[in-house]
């Protein structure tokens, strides 16, 4: 028998597919998911916690709309504002949209060159990406702002069913949070990457762990999500 | 091993797909701009809702290109939501038609 050759040796085994991979990458008795480093997996498993706290949100938001007697206050109108001396319905929330839409599509291509480990263009993309993102609370302020002004509290507003505010003021305020601190996490992120910690495997400061330009693609995987969870707010609590 | 596990993709299709994101944000904003109401209005809602978050998760996230266990053990769960959403609705109609029944004259 001629020997084999030396490099089968050193390339690993082909991973199976389709349902075959599943059932292969979960029964391997070593880690369950193949070429995803873990910080990846566990934040996947994270933003998927976090996915159940937010449809639990906007499920109760659905109950008591559904639920109530009286009538629920018309967002279009609620969210209009008067610019250049014009009504415009919602805008303000199709801005900031839009601002959110734009910060996902530069943090996608911030994760693509610290891939590249191109230092700078990447944390000149995270910050335009922080910078989005400050705009957007910025914006919610003011939407908060105004809607106080009005009268809405949470336990009732002038213009119909109480539980408008109750569940605007939770929902947004809880990604309003979200998005506060991917900010701040986008800044952190951005100076490791300038500072060359990611080069040069610097361990974090909390966590002791390597630096790694995985962890820009692993903060990217958190702020789409912040993204992720505005397509629905701005779809079910806005337009609807 | 570090270095075979990154997602590497050409940068035009993050443009491509920022771009649609923009028309399918506008697209919603449309509906309510021209009072689209009633079944139309919901449905058209939810399909650019879906679509969005569909493009986001497939290419912005990567999960197009991970592994099916990964995908699986991720998305497989949200399905679980769904019975929620049912459940909340059940309920919610009990309870509007209670409040009627007691709260509200001339409801029923």
């Amino acid at each position: 028998m001629a020997q084999a050759a030396p490099a089968s040796t050193v390339e690993p085994l082909p991973l199976a597919e389709g349902v075959q991979g599943i059932v292969a990458d979960w029964s391997s008795d070593q880690r369950a998911f193949k070429n995803v480093p873990w910080g990846k997996a566990m934040m996947w498993i994270f933003l998927l916690s976090d996915t159940f706290i937010f449809t639990c949100f906007l499920i109760s938001y659905m109950t008591v709309r559904m639920s109530t007697t009286e009538p629920w206050p018309n967002p279009s109108e609620v969210f209009a504002l008067t610019l250049f001396g014009k009504n415009i319905p919602l805008i303000l929330i199709a801005i900031m949209t839009f601002i959110l839409i734009s910060s996902s599509g530069t943090m996608a291509m911030a994760v693509k060159f610290g891939y590249e480990k191109n230092k700078k263009m990447t944390f000149i993309l995270l910050l335009i990406t922080a910078a989005f993102g400050a705009t957007f609370v910025g914006m919610q302020a003011f939407e908060w702002t105004k809607l106080i002004e009005d009268g809405v509290r949470p336990w009732g507003n002038p213009m119909g069913a109480a539980q408008f505010g109750s569940s605007f003021f939770m929902i947004t305020g809880f990604h309003g949070t979200h998005v506060s601190i991917g900010v701040i996490f986008l800044i952190i992120v951005a100076i490791k990457v300038i500072r060359g910690d990611l080069d040069h495997q610097r361990p974090g400061f909390l966590t002791g762990r390597k630096g790694n330009y995985e962890i820009v693609e692993i903060m990217g995987l958190y702020w789409h999500f912040v993204d992720l969870v505005w397509v629905f707010i701005f779809a079910v609590f806005y337009l609807w | 091993m570090a270095h075979a596990e990154g997602q590497q993709h050409p940068i035009g299709i993050y443009l491509k797909i920022w771009g649609l994101l923009f028309v399918l944000s506008a697209a919603s904003y449309m509906v309510d701009y021209l009072h689209f109401q009633g079944y139309l209005r919901w449905f058209l809602i939810i399909v650019f809702m879906l679509l969005k978050a569909g493009l986001i998760v497939a290419v912005f996230m990567h999960m197009m290109w991970e592994r099916l266990a990964l995908m699986y053990a991720i998305l497989v769960p949200t399905v679980l939501l769904m019975v929620l959403l049912g459940i909340g609705a059940l309920e919610a109609d009990y309870t509007f038609f209670t409040r009627g029944v007691f709260f509200v004259k001339g409801l029923l």
